[in-house]
Parts: C-alpha cells; sequence; structure tokens
C-alpha cells in the first residue's frame, strides 16, 4: 500500500490562534460591562463602531493585497484590536474619530507591516495614541461615573451626538463630561492642593476613581482567567503591576500628600487593561520569559513616570508602544541557556 | 524529587526544561501478549541498518545459509554485522526501498526461508562474564551486530570503549512517544533478560551504579524489574514522571544525574552512558547464549490496524507482511508512520522491511492523526520555547530559518535541537517548525560539505604543482649529471662520482622542493577566492568551520532519540 508522507511531528495541534484571541475576547467581557453599567452606552456604540470599522479594513486590506479574507477575519484578531481600542476611548468620541482610529490601526499600524505577527507595534495604543495627539479635547473628555451624573445620556442621544454632534437640550458639552480621576489629580496636583484634599471630591471611591475602580477590578478578573488559561503568562502583567506599584509605594512614603497612594495608581486609568491586555499582547511584547519581566517592569515605571512628571495624566499607550520598540533588543539579551551549553553544575 | 528506586533506597530525580503531557494510547497495543510471527516467503535484509560504514555482502546468490550465520560485515572501526535472520536461500543481493525519510532505495540481500527455522553453529555462551574481560565482552557484541535498538542505530560495542570512568549506567526503558509499547512489554514479559544485560554491561563498563529507567505510565514493566532486582548489586530501578521526551538520552541524564551533556559533547564526558532496554537484553541474549542480532520485539498499532500488538519479527520482513499478520488494515488509514507519532517518519510505502532499529509500525486514521490545517503567521506567543526540552527559542530559530539566514540560525544553537516536536505540536499557528530546523540543518550541513570539497580540490591542485616542479627540477639534475659525467670522462675516472652525484641530485631535489614552497607561499599571498568576502560572509565561513570542528568531534556521538 502507498501513503502519503508529511513531516513529523503526526500528532493534532491542540492550540490555534483563533482559540487564542478568542479568550482574550471573553477575558474583555466582564469589565467592558462594568464600562457600560458605569459610564453609559456610548461604550458599546464604541464597541460596534470600532469591530466593524476594523474588520471592515482588513478585509480591504486582504482584497487589495489578493489573499484570500475569511481566513485571516476568522483568527479575530482585527477584533481583540477593535476591542481593546474602543474600551480605552472616551464614550461621547465621535464617530469618524473611531473609524479614523481603527484606520490607522488596522491599515498603517498592522497591514502595513505585513499583518498579523508582523507588527511591531500595538495597532490599538498607536490608534490610541494618534487620536490623543490630534484631539486632545475629544479624547479626554469622559462621562462621569452615572452616579454623579446630572443627566443620564440614553442610547438615543448618545448615538445622536457621536454622529450629528447635537446635545440634549439645555446643556453644553462641559456640563455632560467631566474629567477622568487620573486627570483630576493630575490638575489639582499641578495647583498644589494636597492629597486629602483632592480626595474630598466626589469623583473618588474607595481606592481609585469612583466606577472606575470597579472597571479595573473586572478587567482584573478577566486578566486573571487568561493566565489561569494560559493565554497569557503571568510575567508581563505581574511585573507591570510591580514596577507600578513599586514607584509609587516610593514615592508615596516619601510624601504622601504630593504623591497619590500605590492602589489609586494600579486602579486609575488604564493600569489594569495595559498590564494585563494591553501589555501582553505576544506579537509586539517580548517573548522570553526574563525579557518579559524587564518588558513588564518597565512600562510599569513608565505609565509612573509619564502620569507624574509628563504631559499626558494616563501612560499605558505611550508606555507600552515605548517598550514596544525595546522588545526586540531585550529578547536578544536574554536567551536563555541552551541545554548543555555555558557554566555546567559540578 | 525523590523516588524509592530499590528497598530502602530512594533516590534523587531532577526535571528537565519543558516537555509535554501527551496522551499515550498506549493500551491499543497493550491488549493482546507478545506474538509470534509465522515466516513471511521473503526476507529483505538492507546492508546498512547501522550508523557508520556499510557492511559488505559475503554471501552471494544461491548461498545456503543457516539462522545467526554471518552474511555481510566489514572491517572498518565504526560498522555491524550483520546475520542471516533464519535458515533458507540467498536468493539475490538488490537495490530495495528501505525504510528511510529519503524515499531512496538501499542494497539489501534478500533471503528466501526454507521453513526450518534452523540456527547455524554459534559462538559459545559466556555464562560466567565477570570473569572474562571487557575486550572480550565487546568483541561478542560487535560480532553480534548490536546497534542502539531505540532507533539511533550506533554501534553498541562503540558506545562501550567510552575511554573514560563511567559513573552511571543508564538502562533506557522510558519509552515516551505515546503508542509504543514494545520496551514496555519486553520488561513485563523478559524481565530477568533486561536485567542479566544489565549486569553484563556493569561488570563490561565497571560503573559504580546502573539506573533502568521506567516512565510511571508502566507500573507492570516496573513491578517486574523489581522483581528481578538482586538487592546486594549496584542497580536499581527509578521510576521517572512521564513527560515526553523523558526518553530522550540528554533528557534522562538529566533527570536522573541532575548533569547537563555539553554540547556536542558525549555522555561519557560526565561519567554516563545511555543503553535502551532492548539493546540491553540484546546483548544479554549475545553474551548469554552466543546469539546474534536477528530479530527484536515490533509494536504494529493504531486505529488503522486490525489486531495491534506487539510482535517478535525477524530482520528484513516486509511491514506490509508484518501488517497482514496483525490482521491487515482497517478503517481507511491515511498514513503509515515508522516510530512513534512526535519523532517518528513517514513511509511512502509499506514494502520496506523491519530493521534492527525499527521499534514501531503506526498507522493512524485521519481523525486520530489529523493532518495541521495550513501554517498562519507567528504571533510569537513562546509556547515553543515554554516546552523545548534542549531550552532553545525555536519561535526566533523559525525565523532565521525562514529568511535562509544559516548564520543567525546557528547562533540560536540550531544543532542542539534534538527535533523532539514539542514545538510544532503546541504552535497555536501550526507552524512545521520541527521540519524548517531540518531544512536549516542540510542546508548547514551542504555548505560545509561544498567548503570540504574546494577545500580539498585546493590541496590537490597545490599538490600536482609541486609534483610537476619536483619533477623538473629531478629532469634538470639528471641532464647535468650526464653533462658532467660527458666532461669527465675525458679527464679520466674521478674518486667516488657516484656519491656526488647523488648528493647534487639530493641538492636539486631540495632547491626544488623550496622554489615550490616559495611559490606556494607567494601563492598563498595571491588573492584567494576567500578573500575580499564581507564581514557576513566571513563570519559564516568561521562559524561553519567551527561547526565542522564539533561535528568532527560529535562524529562519535550517537545520542539516542527518545524510545
Amino acid at each position: 500500500m502507498e501513503f502519503p508522507t508529511h513531516s513529523s511531528p503526526h500528532t493534532g495541534r491542540p492550540n490555534r490562534v483563533d482559540k487564542v484571541m478568542l479568550q482574550v475576547v471573553l477575558a474583555l467581557i466582564p469589565g467592558t460591562l462594568a464600562l457600560v453599567f458605569y459610564f453609559g452606552y456610548g461604550i458599546l456604540v464604541n464597541l460596534v463602531l470600532a469591530i466593524g470599522s476594523a474588520v471592515a479594513f482588513e478585509a480591504l486590506v486582504m482584497k487589495l493585497r489578493k489573499r484570500p479574507v475569511t481566513p485571516v477575519l476568522m483568527d479575530l484578531s482585527a477584533v481583540v484590536t477593535a476591542m481593546l481600542f474602543a474600551v480605552a476611548i472616551p464614550p461621547l468620541l465621535p464617530w469618524w474619530m473611531v473609524v479614523l482610529g481603527m484606520a490607522f490601526g488596522i491599515i498603517m499600524v498592522k497591514q502595513m507591516y505585513g499583518g498579523l505577527g508582523y507588527n511591531p507595534f500595538n495597532p490599538a495604543m498607536a490608534a490610541y495614541v494618534l487620536l490623543l495627539i490630534s484631539y486632545p479635547v475629544e479624547m479626554t473628555a469622559w462621562l462621569p461615573p452615572t452616579a454623579l451624573a446630572e443627566h443620564h445620556v440614553s442610547l438615543r442621544e448618545v448615538v445622536l451626538f457621536k454622529f450629528t454632534g447635537s446635545l440634549p437640550d439645555d446643556y453644553t458639552l462641559d456640563a455632560i463630561t467631566m474629567a477622568t480621576p487620573l486627570d483630576v489629580m493630575r490638575t489639582n496636583l499641578d495647583l498644589n492642593m494636597m492629597i486629602s484634599e483632592i480626595r474630598t471630591n466626589p469623583l473618588w471611591g474607595d481606592f481609585g476613581g469612583l466606577g472606575w475602580e470597579w472597571v479595573g477590578n473586572w478587567f482584573l478578573m478577566g486578566g486573571i482567567w487568561m493566565v489561569y488559561k494560559r493565554t497569557i503568562t503571568w510575567q508581563i502583567p505581574l511585573a507591570f503591576l510591580a514596577g507600578l506599584v513599586g514607584m509609587a509605594t516610593l514615592f508615596w512614603l516619601f510624601d504622601s500628600e504630593s504623591f497619590p497612594f500605590p492602589l489609586f495608581h494600579v486602579f486609575s486609568g488604564g493600569a489594569i487593561l495595559g498590564a494585563f491586555f494591553i501589555a501582553t499582547d505576544p506579537v509586539t511584547a517580548c517573548t522570553t520569559r526574563t525579557g518579559q519581566l524587564i518588558y513588564g517592569a518597565t512600562i510599569g515605571i513608565l505609565v509612573y513616570v509619564i502620569r507624574t512628571w509628563g504631559g499626558y495624566p494616563d501612560a499605558v499607550a505611550f508606555a507600552v508602544l515605548l517598550m514596544n520598540m525595546a522588545a526586540p533588543t531585550i529578547d536578544y539579551y536574554t536567551r536563555p541557556r541552551t541545554y548543555g551549553h555555558g557554566e555546567m553544575k559540578s | 524529587m525523590y523516588v524509592e528506586s530499590k528497598k530502602g533506597k530512594t533516590r534523587e530525580l531532577w526535571n528537565f526544561h519543558g516537555g509535554l503531557h501527551l496522551p499515550d494510547h498506549k493500551e491499543l497495543s497493550l491488549q493482546s501478549p507478545l506474538q509470534s510471527v509465522t515466516l513471511p516467503e521473503r526476507l529483505i535484509i538492507p546492508l546498512q541498518q547501522h550508523i557508520g560504514v556499510v557492511a559488505q555482502a559475503c554471501v552471494k546468490a544461491g548461498d545456503r545459509v543457516l539462522k545467526g550465520q554471518l552474511i555481510a560485515d566489514s572491517s572498518a572501526p565504526v560498522t555491524a554485522p550483520l546475520h542471516a535472520p533464519t535458515s533458507g536461500t540467498v536468493t539475490e543481493i538488490v537495490e530495495h526501498a528501505i525504510p528511510h525519510p529519503s524515499g531512496l532505495n538501499g542494497h539489501c540481500i534478500v533471503i528466501e526461508p526454507d521453513g526450518e527455522d534452523r540456527w547455524g553453529e554459534l559462538p559459545p555462551p559466556i555464562s560466567d562474564y565477570r570473569q572474562t574481560s571487557a575486550d572480550t565482552l565487546r568483541q561478542r557484541i560487535r560480532d553480534s551486530g548490536i546497534v542502539g535498538m531505540g532507533g539511533a542505530t550506533f554501534p553498541s560495542a562503540i558506545k562501550l570503549n567510552p575511554g573514560k570512568p563511567i559513573k552511571t549506567l543508564i538502562i533506557n526503558g522510558a519509552e515516551c512517544e505515546p503508542y509504543i509499547t514494545c520496551d514496555d512489554r519486553l520488561m513485563r514479559d523478559q524481565a530477568a533478560k533486561v536485567m542479566d544485560g544489565a549486569r553484563i554491561l556493569q561488570h563490561l563498563l565497571q560503573s559504580e551504579v546502573c539506573l533502568i529507567a521506567i516512565e510511571d505510565n508502566k507500573p507492570e514493566a516496573i513491578l517486574a524489574m523489581f522483581e528481578v532486582l538482586n538487592q546486594d548489586e549496584n542497580i536499581e530501578v527509578v521510576r521517572i514522571p512521564t513527560v515526553y521526551p523523558s526518553g530522550g538520552e540528554k533528557q534522562l541524564i538529566h533527570i536522573l544525574t541532575g548533569q547537563e551533556v555539553p554540547t556536542s559533547g558525549l555522555p561519557a564526558q560526565i561519567g554516563t552512558i545511555c543503553h535502551n532496554v532492548s539493546t540491553t537484553a540484546a546483548i544479554a541474549d549475545a553474551v548469554l547464549h552466543g546469539r546474534p542480532l536477528v530479530s527484536r520485539l515490533v509494536t504494529v498499532t493504531g486505529e488503522g490496524i486490525k489486531n495491534p500488538g506487539n510482535y517478535e519479527v525477524p530482520i528484513g520482513m516486509l511491514a506490509s507482511d508484518l501488517i497482514e499478520q496483525a490482521g491487515g488494515y482497517q478503517n481507511n488509514p491515511q498514513q503509515l508512520i515508522l516510530g512513534g507519532p512526535m519523532m517518528g517518519f513517514d513511509l511512502s510505502t509499506d514494502r520496506v522491511p523491519i530493521t534492527k532499529g525499527s521499534n514501531c509500525l503506526l498507522c493512524p486514521t485521519a481523525e486520530e492523526a489529523p493532518r495541521p490545517e495550513p501554517a498562519q503567521a507567528c504571533i510569537r506567543c513562546g509556547r515553543c520555547a515554554d516546552v523545548c526540552p534542549a531550552h532553545l527559542l525555536p519561535q526566533q530559530m523559525y525565523w532565521h530559518s525562514r529568511a535562509k539566514d544559516l548564520e543567525k540560525v546557528q547562533d540560536y544553537n540550531l544543532f542542539d535541537c534534538i527535533e523532539c516536536g514539542c514545538c510544532s505540536h503546541v504552535c497555536p499557528s501550526h507552524i512545521p517548525l520541527v521540519h524548517y530546523f531540518r531544512y536549516a540543518k542540510a542546508e548547514s550541513w551542504a555548505l560545509e560539505q561544498e567548503r570540504r570539497e574546494s577545500e580539498r580540490a585546493k590541496q590537490r591542485h597545490d599538490f600536482r604543482i609541486a609534483r610537476l616542479e619536483r619533477l623538473e627540477a629531478e629532469r634538470k639534475a639528471r641532464l647535468r649529471k650526464k653533462k658532467e659525467s660527458l666532461n669527465a670522462k675525458p679527464a679520466g675516472k674521478k674518486a667516488a662520482p657516484k656519491k656526488d652525484d647523488k648528493e647534487s641530485k639530493q641538492a636539486a631535489i631540495q632547491a626544488a622542493m623550496k622554489r615550490a614552497a616559495e611559490k606556494k607561499a607567494k601563492q598563498g599571498q595571491a588573492p584567494k577566492n576567500t578573500e575580499n568576502l564581507t564581514p557576513a560572509q566571513q563570519a559564516q565561513i568561521e562559524a561553519v568551520d567551527e561547526r565542522r570542528k564539533s561535528a568532527a568531534k560529535a562524529r562519535t556521538n550517537h545520542s539516542e532519540p527518545p524510545a
């Protein structure tokens, strides 16, 4: 009898890229629902817009490159990018900015480098930074948590505002939106206010921003589940948080009235999301386990540095993009000792 | 981790990096006891069943042979003789398909069995092996044609001459590949024979301790070996955790001793030596009964086989005949693997003979061993590096292999890859990583070969130039001598002209050689094809030189793949 021949190993392959991506999508759901709960339907509209445009741009590029479209869309990487982007941007961001962000992220940052696996920069964060630099006002205008809002913005009003720019009667944009807790902390500290004074602001919850701390908690759950499922390794998130907490503790012990306490940093802004979902993007992160510790810790430190002394209230996107550049070099210098090489025991 | 290795004795175990927990599918071939086969119509015995120089047939077509009779041998240092697996007639010596990944043919002796299976005259048994010298035992092992039966097929007698004191002798009964159970079966059914072999090897090597390592998914085999264990001897049975590839020589040494075999070095350098249990049993047969290696246990398994099980098969039986005796095919199998699913290779046809290194014929159905989907782009997740038992970075090596950057991929220790398949197995993008590494290795070897050949051509050229110079010088010296003798004749005979002649000739030759050497030196300064290279090319040449040196060192290396 004759048989076709193949190369070993001759086993079924237990892992798949789309499974990995699907796990990330599932892990994002609790935190995303919490965001919707605290900040309204704008998040959902952003999600729909981002996923729809990301998938469309990905398909468009595949068509232009004359490559099969379906297998690329089925790997779900565009969906993950879109979700990460959508949960990072403000709920009331005009629709075209969302689409522009995805066009930049998918076409320029991901596909122009060759698509999944070849992009040196995190597409979601690159898109976020592009918008933040180009439209700083819109990108920093967040809604207050629903508990504090004078006016509850309905789904209809959100859609209307995002597409036409028209506001509900008698309200100005300033009345509806509010700065994020990180932003408030930063501005007030610049005004030489004490932390104890700043904390009297109703925006504050138990340890972070009201609402934000719970969003962080739910993202944390998803992140821990991903570590448990081995979708991601523990090295990057742990090192990230250790770097951030380490820096924050150091300065907080030094002067607790001018530097916010460590948990505030962890549960405000994008720290948890960044540690578990963004810095862990395997394509743009370090691959060696030692390298991942260095990579994660440096991002954590950079986040603190930029938040405290930089020009922007939050810094996860900048820190991640900076370290994306350093990842190959870190990988090169953290190669493990191969069996039988180097110094041997006895 | 500590395990009890004999009564009242525990032994520390170490973990190697990476590895996999695989579904073992061993029950499939363990449901029936060891079975013998009826002799087929023809046995096809390849002349090359071992690493080293191919054996030369010492029988010709038409010869009658008896079982165990020498039919091929070689005087080369690294080789193994072959013996008739049964009595019968040599019908021809032909090119025939052999079990090799290339699918190429090789020279084979074809024997038509006479059905009597009559033994020829065998060398006398050495029952008092403890009073026998190591050299005599090694000679017996060599003459019995014993090679590494775990798959590496390196001649055992050479491996048993390490030239260094051996502290730990390891008998490898790990059998970590899924599906394969022939070593398990052997230990269960013939534990005493394996133990005898271990004793012979321990005496031969004078090792401090002998460890028989068995994965803990084979409790019956462990029990059987424990039963034949003698409390007074320094032999222990070590139950090791089931992690693929624990049966890889380097991994097993690490598990048992915590030490690593230096790269491109030999286990003997760290005082260890490793032999497979099948080899050990064959050595017992050869020493205690004088029987050469003419048959082996083969696992025939997979959902594509009607009666999976273990069979005692004469060397040279066609896989097709063996499968027929195992009930034939079922479920429309799409693949026939020689060896296990992780490291075995696909056979393009079942008309190939079983050889000394064939431990398993695996015939899975398409559902059992599905073809991986087309490879996607690498997402750099690093799972390959997590499972790599050699602690390599497969993902980086893949990158450079794909770019055909052989220098870089060697820089990432390509040649430490044991091709165990763990990385390919876990890759979420279904990239055939091992295949890329085989490609990179083959390309590196080809480059090295090319370089060696051009070096040889250059040497030949230089030698020719020197020879022509010498001939010319000799001719001139002869002429001068003639002239001198013509001039000298009228003046009468001179004293001892002969001696002068000799001296002048000698001087001329020396002068010519000097000239040749000078010319050669000058040539050395002239531009060569190895000059004006880019630094990258230079580095590549140096890397290959380095590799060549280590390969020469490693030529006697005989790592056994996981059993």
